[in-house]
């Protein structure tokens, strides 16, 4: 049994909020700077380099990369050997948020009621979702979410007869009909089978899996890499003004699902992929 | 992912330089002007714009449902769909990119026949948007989406005139400079989402 103080965990949400909104991680910023160099269109490219220069601002001037500084997402994998004391976890994120996105003059985008709209002024309520696996740690994960491209995101129920051919046209109609509201080039994540709630689940945890992986399943790698060929024929380009680079990657997740369905989740993101990964 | 490019070759300062192509206009701007603008001119702005998203549209429409005056007056002004992030000590504002403008389109048709002389936004608009932009010679402009730091070096001046409470929904007016943006809808409806996409689309 391993004792850990929420404190801690405030304290290492906090930072991770900051860190996340101000520095692509290492994936997202090679993917950027190698599309800069290949796209085809003139006007594309000049809004890549555009890109690659408010990379550099951001990190220099600690501006954030994107006004929307997200929904906090946190996914938390805790080590079933760890006792938690000095409080409740889940108050123990919330607060880390709360801190850093007051203290890291971080946009506050949360309204505490969908149809009230008030906003919460700190940005909380995050989305957190957990998972109880092995050992003594816990493993962190933060992706703040901005809304043009969330709002994009598409869930398809398709029947088992569908199959593949299905899925693509399924995650083809969804970069398709998101063009440039997305703010391409874009990220896709997708989950295919479990449940409703499954398979969206998995499209967003598979946004987080660094640019450039692949699924360690070969049909699915294949997926992927056939997806995003496709996806970058489309001409969208960046910024949804015409270009050969719509697309950055296609992460795909699956699982087992029931016999009378095939779930598809699709969830796009822009090309402000922000993720920060830590292990405690 | 393996980075092949470590930095950017040198055409990217050739490109970024301000060429005799791209146009040089002011805000607030005339019909004269947003009518010489076409889909597909690279447009550097500099003047006074206001920003205004989601809650503020709505109250805006509010007031004119009954009846009231705008909070300003939105005659030949851009209006910049923008809510910024905080700024830090010293700076006039934080991040300030632009936001998802098809948000604004139950409300864009009526600010446009009061006068409204153009939208700065990013993303697809209604025909009902479009119609009112051919209507009224207006423009429409896209800012690049998630560039919010580079963006937000070209507003030197930031205040806040209208629906404080709203937060970074208030209304702003700003002063910019050089502002880059792009024509996507001109004022014959003309659509560089749909022109441009085609020149490259592979299907």
């Amino acid at each position: 049994m391993r004792t850990i103080n929420v404190e801690e965990i405030t304290k290492n949400v906090k930072e991770m909020c900051i860190e996340a909104n101000h520095f692509l991680s290492k994936d997202m910023d090679c993917a950027m700077k190698n599309a800069a160099s290949t796209e085809k269109s003139p006007l594309g490219k000049q809004i890549l380099n555009q890109l690659q220069d408010n990379l550099q601002i951001a990190a220099e001037d600690m501006i954030p990369i994107c006004q929307d500084t997200g929904m906090a997402v946190i996914f938390i994998e805790v080590g079933q050997e760890v006792h938690f004391e000095g409080g409740m976890l889940e108050d123990a994120i919330n607060e880390g948020i709360r801190q850093g996105y007051v203290e890291g003059y971080l946009r506050k985008s949360v309204v505490k009621d969908p149809i009230i709209r008030e906003n919460t002024k700190d940005n909380t309520p995050g989305i957190i979702h957990y998972k109880i696996v092995e050992g003594d740690q816990v493993k962190i994960k933060i992706a703040p979410k901005g809304f043009g491209s969330e709002n994009m995101s598409r869930v398809f129920m398709l029947k088992p007869a569908d199959g593949i051919e299905g899925v693509k046209d399924a995650v083809l109609t969804a970069v398709k009909d998101a063009g440039p509201n997305a703010c391409p080039p874009m990220v896709v994540g997708v989950g295919i089978g479990g449940t409703f709630e499954k398979c969206a689940l998995m499209a967003k945890e598979a946004l987080t899996r660094e640019v450039g992986s692949h699924s360690e399943i070969p049909y699915v790698k294949d997926l992927e890499e056939e997806l995003l060929e496709k996806i970058n024929k489309l001409g969208i380009g960046p910024g949804g003004l015409g270009g050969s680079t719509t697309a950055l990657a296609v992460n795909i997740n699956t699982y087992p699902t029931h016999i009378a369905g095939l779930p598809v989740g699709i969830n796009i993101c822009c090309h402000v992929n922000r993720h920060v990964i830590r292990t405690i | 992912m393996k980075c092949t490019v470590q930095r950017i070759e040198k055409d990217k300062e050739e490109s970024e330089e301000q060429t005799d192509m791209d146009q040089h206009i002011t805000a607030p701007i005339s019909k004269e002007e947003a009518q010489s603008l076409k889909a597909g001119d690279y447009v550097y702005i500099t003047g006074t714009i206001y920003t205004a998203r989601d809650a503020a549209h709505k109250r805006m429409d509010e007031t004119l449902s009954r009846g009231e005056m705008l909070p300003v007056n939105i005659e030949n002004q851009m209006i910049y769909y923008m809510g910024p992030s905080p700024a830090r000590e010293g700076r006039p504002i934080g991040s300030a990119g632009p936001t998802t403008a098809s948000r604004m389109d139950k409300y864009a048709p009526k600010l446009l026949d009061l006068g409204l002389g153009a939208m700065i936004g990013k993303g697809k608009r209604s025909q009902a948007v479009i119609d009112a932009i051919i209507r009224n010679k207006s423009v429409y402009f896209a800012a690049v989406g998630g560039a919010g730091a580079l963006l937000s070096k070209c507003i030197k001046k930031s205040e806040i005139v209208a629906y404080d409470d709203l937060g970074t929904e208030a209304i702003r007016k700003l002063e910019v400079e050089n502002l880059p943006v792009i024509v996507v809808i001109d004022c014959e409806g003309n659509n560089l989402y749909e022109t441009a996409i085609k020149e490259y689309c592979e299907e």
